[in-house]
């Protein structure tokens, strides 16, 4: 057998995974950004149109701020959750861990219309509350930000959980004693001690769910009824309702752009390595 | 009266049908250091974090000067306790890990400063104030540990294994520092070892526990000297056991009898026993001489030189085999496999055991 170098036979390995991406991924983004500045004419034009139009202003505000929420929803539910599991949970702690993965075996679309069916105006929760006489007309639970949010909320909590969790099994339990065996009160030693050596997990939760909601489709598409417009689904309707692909193709770019740019500031503040490949 | 400053009274605890504590009374005097000496899993971290509030009591009480605190949070006892792990909080500083009970305690910002320097001071490490812990030796690690605890003057420090992560020259070199330490500070310390070197070269008085229980308490050369029983005889250096018919008493000393050969041995005179009894008796208390000097006659089975002393297994039909730790530099009898030989021991270095 010829001699292959070790470095060339490791490339040889991931050439087909390289191909598969560079064929049906960066092969098709770099078209978008090509279609960005030729259709329908060549030059910035997309560009201009996109950032002098209000109705693209306002979905990009409202992407940012649903992800925000989300994320710090996300966060302090997990958080909580995290922490039981972690610290109290006994014998159940398998049972928990596999509640919080449990979502995973079922399809995101799935589970959206499942949040239909308990959020519609007849669904589960209204006609609960109605029968038991707490309200009177149907509350709007969907296709409004709320009922988007109560959506990504669930459909995003593993994703904040799981880093946390990582994060928090590697501490050990003796921090909080020695703190408490030096004079400070449980609550106390939970905020100095605990709590701080907890944020790289925070900030990896919180960066990958922030990242995850702005490009988001399925859920708020579903629950927000065309009425919540996200940037995801703003594109989707420049595309195939007006068949303007320049300006979906710009709309894109930014999200991009925009993502990459959330990424960097986060780098300065998270180690993205374990964020995204490693679990420690 | 004064009161001991820390009192355990039928201290139990279980886990499930287990008992980590069985029935432990203990009284710790002011300033004394106090040692727990166990093999692993006889309960010393049970009933050090019993006393330092972590773990409950199913029965028993702890007091302190005389007030019972088995009630109290540990933040309230104002013990200061080291782990055995160190745990040096990994997001503070040294100084800001020393500080820590301080600021706990709301002590002024110049305090702090300056007792936290004073502290560093104590334990040499003045230089690495502004270090992280990750950024610390284990033998660095260990000293802020101890510095922190001892930053709020506790009354009591409670120290479990503090050395046990550390190689064997760091070890002895902070077994003397801590030694001094204690001299100097006149707190007491309570500390938690299963080395039984470290007990005896360090404390006042030693705790011996064994399966949840303790099996015999006092100053280590009594301890060393007068084993209540064949566990403590043997978990404190090296023991013979020998079995004999008691006969008599002659003096001070409790007369026995071996094949019609008789020695002198040292007994508690709260009890005489009676009959077979187990006697403990040190490998260098026994003599080795030629055939016929001796009490008893037998020969050796097996030598090992260690340089200063040689170990000699001597077999005798009665007794079985016999340690005897005996002086390389005895020019009258170099000792030789299979060789003849005689033993014997001074009356009262043989020890009554307790039976069990
Ligand atoms: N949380 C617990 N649950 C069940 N059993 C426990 C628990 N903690 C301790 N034990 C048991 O109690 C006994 C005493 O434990 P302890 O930690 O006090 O031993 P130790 O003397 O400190 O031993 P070592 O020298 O190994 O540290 C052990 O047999 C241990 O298995
Ligand atoms: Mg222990």
């Amino acid at each position: 057998m010829p001699h292959i170098p070790e470095k060339l036979r490791y490339w040889m390995l991931i050439i087909p995974a390289l191909a598969v991406m560079i064929i049906f991924y960066i092969f098709p983004v770099l078209n978008i950004w090509g279609i960005s500045i030729t259709e329908p004419s060549v030059g910035i034009e997309n560009y201009e149109r996109m950032f002098a139009s209000n109705a693209v202003k306002v979905s990009f505000v409202l992407t940012f701020r649903i992800a925000a929420i989300t994320t710090v929803a996300c966060l302090i539910l997990g958080y909580v959750v995290a922490y039981t599991i972690s610290n109290l949970a006994g014998r159940v702690r398998p049972l928990m861990l596999g509640l919080v993965l449990l979502p995973f075996w079922v399809s995101v679309l799935i589970r959206s219309f499942a949040w239909i069916v308990l959020l519609g105006r007849s669904g589960l929760v209204n006609d609960g509350l109605m029968a038991t006489g707490i309200i009177s007309q149907p509350l709007r639970l969907m296709h409004n930000e709320l009922g988007v949010l109560i959506a990504m909320v669930h459909v995003m909590l593993p994703f904040a959980v799981l880093p946390m969790l990582t994060n928090m099994r590697g501490i050990s339990g003796s921090y909080i004693q020695a703190a408490r065996g030096l004079g400070a009160s449980e609550w106390r030693a939970f905020r100095e001690v605990y709590f701080p050596q907890t944020l790289p997990g925070v900030m990896s939760g919180g960066l990958l769910v922030f990242v995850l909601s702005l490009g988001f489709y399925v859920t708020p598409a579903l629950l927000g009824g065309g009425r919540v417009m996200m940037i995801s689904e703003y594109i989707t309707y420049q595309i195939q309702e007006f068949l303007n692909w320049g300006l979906g193709a710009a709309l894109s770019v930014v999200l991009l752009m925009a993502t990459a740019v959330v990424l960097l500031i986060a780098s300065r503040f998270v180690n993205l390595k374990t964020t995204f490949l490693e679990r420690r | 009266m004064t009161h001991p400053i820390i009192s355990i009274r039928h201290a139990v605890k279980t886990y499930g049908k287990f008992r980590a504590l069985d029935a432990v009374a203990l009284d710790i005097h002011e300033g004394e250091f106090l040692t727990l000496l166990g093999p692993s899993g006889s309960g010393k971290t049970t009933l050090l974090s019993a006393i330092a509030g972590f773990t409950a009591l199913d029965d028993g009480s702890v007091h302190a000067r005389g007030h019972d605190i088995s009630g109290l949070p540990p933040e309230k006892r104002d013990f200061a306790m080291v782990f055995q792990g160190y745990a040096l909080f990994p997001t503070m500083s040294v100084a800001q890990n020393v500080g820590y009970p301080l600021r706990v305690r709301k002590w002024s910002k110049d305090r702090i400063a300056q007792r936290v320097h004073e502290c560093l001071a104590l334990v040499q490490m003045e230089k690495f104030a502004d270090r992280m812990p990750h950024q610390l030796s284990g033998g660095q690690q260990q000293r802020i540990a101890l510095a922190r605890a001892l930053s709020f003057k506790p009354d009591v420090l409670l120290l479990d294994e503090p050395l046990s992560a550390l190689d064997k020259k760091l070890r002895s070199d902070l077994q003397w520092e801590l030694k001094s330490l204690h001299k100097k500070l006149g707190v007491t310390f309570v500390y938690v070892t299963h080395d039984q070197e470290e007990a005896l070269s360090m404390s006042d008085r030693i705790v011996i526990l064994k399966d949840g229980k303790i099996q015999q308490e006092g100053a280590p050369d009594d301890l060393y000297n007068l084993p209540k029983n064949q566990f403590v005889a043997n978990f404190l250096g090296k023991s013979n056991v020998v079995n004999a018919h008691v006969i008599g008493t002659q003096g001070e000393h409790l007369l026995a009898e071996v094949e019609g050969r008789q020695f002198c041995a040292t007994y508690d005179h709260a009890n005489s026993p009676t009959g077979q009894v187990n006697f403990a008796l040190r490998p260098e208390r026994i003599r080795l001489g030629p055939p016929g000097q001796e009490t008893f006659d037998g020969h050796i089975a097996q030598i090992s030189y260690l340089g200063e002393r040689c170990q000699v297994l001597v077999r005798h039909d009665a007794l079985g085999e016999i340690l005897v730790s005996h002086p390389t530099w005895d020019a009258a009898l170099q000792p030789a496999p299979q060789m003849p030989v005689s033993f014997g021991w001074d009356a009262g270095a043989c020890v009554a055991l307790d039976a069990s």
